[in-house]
This record gives structure tokens, C-alpha cells and sequence, in this order.
């Protein structure tokens, strides 16, 4: 049954149909396996911290981090593997605690100190990038042969191949979802984004829960740090700049509503696609300069945050509708 | 499951609850006893502790005295969750349930019925149905709660306090933004809920309401229980009395109420839809106009309609004799009209700015800020109106908010005084003061009356209605009902006309 709650969502889903059919009529190439492949390798670190970020802006809240700490991880991972003999396994556990940690000590920053998320995770955000500095400023090179057989993992298909990072992307989405829609921490989520006092009154447990989204984001920006490691084969701590802007974007054009409460780790999912989409038409085009990807994301964004205005705005008109008949009503003393 | 209690068990039995604000007194050795399978009226006029009292009864805040019994057991809830837990659930006025949820989410959240680590929601929209059937709503608990009116959120949220608690439920203002149909539904859902055995705290400030579906009542003024009763044995004037208070022996009037002045403003059918009937209304110079209601009777709102911080829909203003438009509070002020707000906190004072800051800012505000007053003029006028009015303070430098509730709204009155005003309204200028500063602002009104302003005021303190007044003008329901003048004016009369109950 189709709710007006699924409205955003539908719509992604019908713009990533649209996007497809008209890079399809240009370049029927586009609707190749190979294509599909791809995109879902070329997206898969964002896509993974983008996970994180919707359960961030479900609950209300904003997390500047995590380019930050994906450049930390891929850094760190770099530096460990050149330094030490340690097995990549393990130095995969030793910085996904590490960035759970971080993203922990930042949602009780946020809680604790009531500090708004933005300034909280802006110094996270540069504490992070200056911790990769110190690690090494130069691109280190990873060479090791579990990465190499990491890196040789896929699914061929009609010559398509399907990396295990992709795959990892998927299951993250996957689990993702059914986090959100189907256990107590999810709905405590959106509980949150719904309003925290009439959250707190029904008893969520704002600080628990509110400390769990961070740790969420900050671990799967971890993760996202090891997929673009494998990705990249280096750690550089210049390196994802200004991904957290795209994690942003990509669950705004997902239909997750900016203030909180209303999305679907679905709708990120198109919202990702939707962004690589544009990349591979430039790149099929081979003329337009990479920037345009840029403006069609920029023009994308204002369409979202257009429409879910006009969807807000359509909301209070109903509740005010209704006001208006009760207000109407006879009530005291008579 | 009540059905062991004998009926004159309370379920919750609170006794000498008394809670201390810095330099006021909320509550003074309060007494409520909630029997099992009745409808309980609080009642009392705003600031006479309800609120407060529900807040130490749901742990939001910490009693500083008395004892609570649940069942013969004493408890001390920590948090409204604690409470929940404890089994006093709660539905305030304002809906508070998730508008992104569904209505099932709403319902169960917190305590999901889950199957392998996930929530089952299909069972849990199962059971939501079968909940909300048994509250006598037929609804798809799968549709966000934002598709239902707000008077089946109410019920939702009944239902979920019920269910998660199942000993007593508060129901604070829930009929407020109801209509009469709804409010019936209500009703009928708060019967259920009495028949299950639940003790049910009913607060409104609809008498009606009250008289409709409430078995006992304990009525509050100034912090004190003032009666229990049983209101089969009681009329709405009875129940009127006992919250306004008044002293038996009728005061006689001896002032000199002198020449009425000339007519300065002239108010005709000015109104909002929605929000207040049109009335009409002259004041002369040298009078004191009082309005006197019960809480939502519209006191405020005229006040806020003439000063035009709500812009009237209809009808016209005249100052002298001449039209003028008043669309908001800046028209009001060129004009010399003055309002001291009801709720000082909120609209009144600057907090962290200085006294003398606070004093001056509608002098400066008029004046525009491209003409700062020069500092000496400044100290002089905050000086003098310090002097005028008694202000007690260590210096003029201080923080307004370290100021007691009776010098900061003394520091207000001075605030608007120097502006100089020809028209001053007052909402509850003595709400929240104490006893000498109380005496001080009745006196200071009939002094700016033998000046020859002209003053509105509003107030709920009916002795000191009769005090000031040279009329007074009755509200009921947002409407005038009844306007008395001279010899009329005596609580007495106040009280009938405001309790008057309409012959069908």
C-alpha cells in the first residue's frame, strides 16, 4: 500500500528510472552488466558511510566527520601495513574500534554537553584529518599480498565483474534497513528525528540511542576507510575531501528529510546510484568537463530540498485544516 | 484487576507535598487522594500549583516534602519514564506521540513485540488494532498518525499510557484544541478507562467538562488545597468560589472615583476569528477598566487584539476621536498605548540584560536606535522610576532575572511608565508576586488613575479587581457577558456573572 510517507522514496526511485532511460537512449552501452558493476565498485565507500549518514540525519542530527576519518583509516591502514607485520584482519578490527570509538566519543559529546551535532563533528572533522597529517603526509603505497587477494574477489557475469567491495555495499544497505525498520534502535532513531521530547516522555533512551548513531557513523566510516583502501591500494591523507558533503547528498536526494524523522536507507541506496549515474554519462560523453557532475548533483539537491519543502508545506496546510474545523467548535462553560 | 481494592483505598494517595522555587512557595502541604475507578477533577486558576503538582506526581520534578502511597507502598518517581514504569501514565494537552510514526509504531514503542531479534510488525499492527477496537477506534494502525484528527491521537495516546501504565492516568488539558463532538469521544474513552479500575486526573478549565465526567474534584489556589469535594453535591458557582477565593464579609467601597474624563479610546467590534468576538469598548481618562474571566476566557487576547499583537480581522480602534490602525505592537506604542504582558517571563523581561537596560528599552525602542539615549538621561529616568516604584535592588548593573518575581515586574511597570503612555493595559500584574509588592502595584495603579491615565487590566484576583476598578467588564468564552459599574462591582456579582449557567 502506497502512504504518503513513501512519496519521497518513490520519487528517487522514478528520477534514478528516468536518469537510466535517458543515458540508455543516449548510450545504449549504459544499460550493460559491466556498467551496473561498476558503478556499484565505484560508489561503494560512499555508499557505505552514506548508510551511516542516513541514520545521522534520521535522528536529526549531522555528521561532518567521516571524510575525515575514511582519510584516517586508509592512512592509518598504510602506515600498519608498512610498519609492522600485523595481519590486514587484524589492523581492519584495530581501526574499525578505533573509529566506533571516535564516532562514540562525539554522539556523548553531543548528548552530554547538548552541543549541536555540526559544531561537535566539525572538530571531529578536523581532529581526524590532522590525525592522518601526522600519520604521514605523503600517499603510502599498500602492498600486501591478502590485499591482492582481497582485490581478486569477484563475480564475473557476461564479462561484468562484481567486486567484493560492491558486494560489502549491498550487504551494508541490507543491513542497514533492516536495523532501521525492524529493531528497537531503529525506531528509536526515528523517534528521535520525529522530536526528542516527545521521545524522551515516551521514554526512548535519548542518550543511549543518540550515542549509537554516532558510533554507527563513525564505524562505517571506518569500514568505508577500508573499502576505499582496497579501492585504492594507498593510504593518502589528502584523500576524501569533502565526502561527507557528497554522503549528504546523496540521502537528501535519497528522500530523507533534512530536519529528521522521515527516509528510508533505501531511498540512499537510489540516492547513491543516482550520483554515479550522472559521473558514468560524463565519462561515456567524454567531452563534458567532470565538473558538470557537480552541477547536475547541485541542481539535483535543490529539486530535493524543493520537494520536500512543498511536501512539508502541504502537511501544515492539512494539520491547519484541521485545526481551523476544531477551532470552530463550541467548547467552555456554555 | 482492581476488583480486590476496597472502593475507599486510594490507589494513589499523596500527602503534605510541598515544592519550593527560589522565593516562592509552588505548592504548601498539598493533600490528593485518587480512588480506583473515578474521575478526578484538579482544578484551580493558572499559577495555583497544577501544573507543579503533576510534575512532583510524574517525578519530572523532585517533591521537596510530603509522601506519595501507591497502593499502601511509598514510591519517589525519579523521571516521567520511572513513573510510567511505577504505573501513572500521562497525556498532556499537546499531543505527544511521534507525528513520523504509524500509529502502531506509536503505540508499542519501547516495548515492540519482537520475534528473532526483529520486531514483528505485523503482529504488531495486529495487536494495535485489537488495542485501539477496545477504546472503540476502528483505524489501519499501519497509516502514519498524523492521517487521524487530534482527537483520536488523544485516544492513542490514552490507550498507550493505559497499556503501559494501568493505575492512574493524568489527563492534563486534553479537550483543549477539541470540539464538541470530540470532546464527547473522549469522554466516552475516560469512562472506559474508569470502568477499568484506573484512577483518572481530569484537568480543564472547561467547568462543563468538569461537571460532565468528573466524580470528585480537589480545587487549588495560591499553592493550597482549598477542597475536596464531591461534585454531585456541588454548582459551577460553588466550584467558581472556591478557586477564585473571596472574603465573606461584603467590602463597601469607600473611594473617591472622581470626574470621569474624557473618552481617550473607543473600541468598536474589534475581533479575530477564531480567537476572540467582536466587543466594544470606551475608556476614559482617570478610569480604570477591569476584565475579569476565568483562564481562556479571552482576558489576554483582548488585551493582545488591542495592542495588536495579533492583528484584529475586524472592527476599528479610535483615540481621541480618531480612527487609527493599530496592525502591530510598534503602532500601538506611537500611539502611547502601553501592555505589560502576562506571562513576564516569556514577553516581558530581558533576562541577562541590566535593569536599567530593561527599563529603558521602550523609551529607546520609540525613540529609534539611530537616537541612542545619552547615558546620564538614562540614569536619570532608571533612577527615578527605582525611587518611584520601590525597586529593590543591589545595583542597576544587575541581571533583571536575579531580580524577585514582584521588583521585576515593578522594573516592567517602569518600563513602560517612562514611555509616558496615555493608554496602559495590564495582564496579571500582581500573578506570581508577593503579598507587600502585591499591595504596592494596587496602589501604583490608583495613583497613575488619579494622574488621569487610562488603564485596562487585566486579572484573575478578584478582591483586586474590586479594589482598582471603576468598571468592570465580564468575559466568558471569549465573549463579553456582562459589564458592571459602581455599586455592581463585588465579587460576588463577578463570580455569578462569570458562573452563570446559560437556561437551555
Amino acid at each position: 500500500m502506497i502512504r504518503s510517507t513513501h512519496l519521497p522514496l518513490l520519487i528517487t526511485l522514478a528520477t534514478f528510472v528516468l536518469a537510466y532511460a535517458l543515458c540508455a537512449s543516449a548510450y545504449p552501452a549504459m544499460l550493460s552488466l559491466r556498467v551496473v558493476a561498476n558503478l556499484l565498485t565505484d560508489n561503494a565507500f560512499l555508499g557505505i558511510a552514506a548508510v551511516g549518514m542516513t541514520f545521522v540525519i534520521l535522528s536529526g542530527g549531522i555528521d561532518l566527520s567521516i571524510g575525515s576519518v575514511i582519510a584516517f583509516t586508509g592512512v592509518f591502514l598504510a602506515v600498519i601495513l608498512r610498519e609492522t607485520s600485523i595481519h590486514p584482519l587484524a589492523a581492519f578490527a584495530l581501526v574499525l574500534l578505533l573509529t566506533t570509538a571516535f564516532g562514540t566519543a562525539m554522539g556523548a559529546t553531543i548528548h552530554y554537553l547538548e552541543m549541536p551535532p555540526f559544531i561537535v563533528t566539525l572538530a571531529g572533522m578536523f581532529l581526524a584529518r590532522g590525525a592522518a597529517y601526522v600519520l604521514s603526509t605523503e600517499s603510502v603505497p599498500i602492498t600486501h599480498e591478502f590485499y591482492d587477494t582481497l582485490q581478486g574477489l569477484y563475480w564475473k557475469i557476461d564479462g561484468a565483474r562484481f567486486r567484493l567491495i560492491g558486494g560489502l555495499m549491498v550487504l551494508t544497505f541490507i543491513v542497514g534497513a533492516l536495523v532501521a525498520h525492524r529493531t528497537r534502535f531503529g525506531q528509536n532513531v526515528y523517534a528521535l528525528g520525529g522530536g526528542e521530547q516527545a521521545a524522551k516522555l515516551m521514554g526512548v533512551p535519548v542518550a543511549r540511542t543518540t550515542i549509537g548513531i554516532y558510533a554507527v557513523s563513525g564505524g562505517l566510516a571506518g569500514l568505508s576507510g577500508i573499502v576505499f583502501s582496497l579501492y585504492t591500494s594507498a593510504g593518502y591523507s589528502l584523500a576524501t575531501v569533502g565526502v561527507e558533503l557528497d554522503a549528504i547528498a546523496a540521502v537528501v536526494i535519497g528522500g530523507t528529510l533534512l530536519t529528521g524523522g522521515y527516509g528510508f536507507v533505501a531511498g540512499t541506496f537510489f540516492g547513491i546510484l543516482i550520483m554515479g549515474l550522472i559521473q558514468t554519462y560524463i565519462v561515456f560523453d567524454g567531452t563534458l568537463s567532470s565538473w558538470w557532475t557537480k552541477i547536475v548533483i547541485g541542481s539535483l539537491l535543490f529539486a530535493f530540498i524543493l520537494l520536500q519543502k512543498g511536501l512539508t508545506w502541504a502537511a501544515k496546510k492539512r494539520a491547519a485544516q484541521a485545526r481551523m474545523r476544531t477551532a470552530t467548535g463550541s467548547a467552555a462553560l456554555s | 484487576m482492581t476488583d480486590t481494592l476496597t472502593p475507599d483505598a486510594p490507589v494513589l494517595h499523596a500527602r503534605g507535598i510541598s515544592k519550593f522555587f527560589p522565593g516562592t512557595i509552588a505548592l504548601d502541604d498539598v493533600e490528593l487522594r485518587l480512588m480506583p475507578g473515578e474521575v478526578h477533577a484538579l482544578l484551580g486558576e493558572n499559577g495555583a500549583g497544577k501544573s507543579t503538582l503533576i510534575k512532583c506526581l510524574t517525578g519530572a520534578y523532585r517533591r521537596d516534602a510530603g509522601t506519595m502511597l501507591m497502593d499502601g507502598q511509598e514510591i519517589h518517581p525519579v523521571s516521567t519514564a520511572d513513573s510510567q514504569r511505577l504505573g501513572i501514565g500521562t497525556v498532556y494537552q499537546e499531543v505527544n506521540l511521534l507525528p513520523n510514526l504509524t500509529v502502531a509504531e506509536n503505540l508499542f514503542l519501547g516495548r515492540q513485540p519482537m520475534r528473532g531479534g526483529f520486531i514483528a510488525r505485523r503482529r504488531m499492527n495486529e495487536e494495535a488494532r485489537a488495542v485501539l477496537a477496545g477504546y472503540g477506534l476502528r483505524i489501519d494502525p499501519a497509516e502514519p498518525l498524523t492521517a487521524y484528527s487530534v482527537a483520536i491521537q488523544q485516544v492513542i495516546a490514552i490507550a498507550r499510557a493505559v497499556e503501559m501504565s494501568g493505575k492512574v492516568l493524568i489527563l492534563d488539558e486534553p479537550t483543549a484544541s477539541l470540539d464538541h463532538d470530540e470532546v464527547q469521544l473522549l469522554f466516552d474513552v475516560i469512562r472506559q478507562v474508569k470502568a477499568r479500575g484506573l484512577a483518572v486526573v481530569f484537568i480543564t478549565h472547561f467547568l462543563d467538562q468538569v461537571f460532565a465526567i468528573s466524580d470528585r474534584a480537589t480545587v487549588l489556589r495560591n499553592g493550597r488545597v482549598v477542597g475536596e469535594c464531591l461534585l454531585a453535591e456541588m454548582t459551577q458557582r460553588d466550584v467558581v468560589t472556591m478557586m477564585l477565593g473571596r472574603q465573606l464579609e461584603a467590602r463597601t467601597k469607600a473611594r473617591d472615583v472622581g470626574p470621569a474624563g474624557k473618552t481617550l479610546v473607543e473600541i468598536d467590534d474589534l475581533g479575530k476569528r477564531g480567537m476572540m468576538a467582536p466587543f466594544s469598548l470606551n475608556i476614559r481618562e482617570g478610569e480604570v477598566v477591569g476584565l475579569a474571566g476565568l483562564l481562556g476566557s479571552g482576558r489576554t487576547e483582548t488585551a493582545n487584539l488591542i495592542f495588536g499583537v495579533e492583528p484584529a480581522d475586524q472592527g476599528r480602534i479610535a483615540l481621541r476621536g480618531q480612527d487609527i490602525s493599530i496592525k502591530n505592537p510598534r503602532d500601538a506604542v506611537a500611539h502611547r498605548f502601553a501592555l505589560c504582558p502576562e506571562d513576564r517571563k516569556i514577553d516581558g523581561i530581558v533576562g541577562d540584560l541590566s535593569v536599567r537596560d530593561n527599563i529603558i528599552l521602550a523609551l529607546q525602542a520609540r525613540q529609534g536606535w539611530m537616537r541612542p539615549i545619552p547615558r546620564a538621561k538614562v540614569e536619570e529616568i532608571a533612577q527615578s522610576y527605582v525611587r518611584a516604584l520601590d525597586i529593590r535592588l543591589a545595583s542597576l548593573d544587575m541581571p533583571i532575572r536575579l531580580l524577585s518575581g514582584g521588583n521585576q515586574q515593578k522594573a516592567l511597570l517602569a518600563r513602560w511608565l517612562a514611555t509616558n503612555p496615555a493608554f496602559l493595559i495590564l495582564d496579571e500584574p500582581t500573578r506570581g508576586i508577593d503579598v507587600g509588592a502585591h499591595a504596592e502595584i494596587i496602589a501604583l495603579i490608583e495613583q497613575l488613575r488619579a494622574d488621569g491615565m487610562a488603564l485596562l487590566v487585566a486579572s484573575s484576583e478578584l478582591e483586586e479587581l474590586v479594589a482598582y476598578s471603576t468598571r468592570v467588564v465580564v468575559l466568558r468564552d471569549r465573549q463579553q457577558v456582562r459589564e458592571l459599574t459602581g455599586d455592581q462591582i463585588t465579587p460576588d456579582n463577578i463570580i455569578n456573572a462569570i458562573a452563570t449557567e446559560e437556561v437551555a
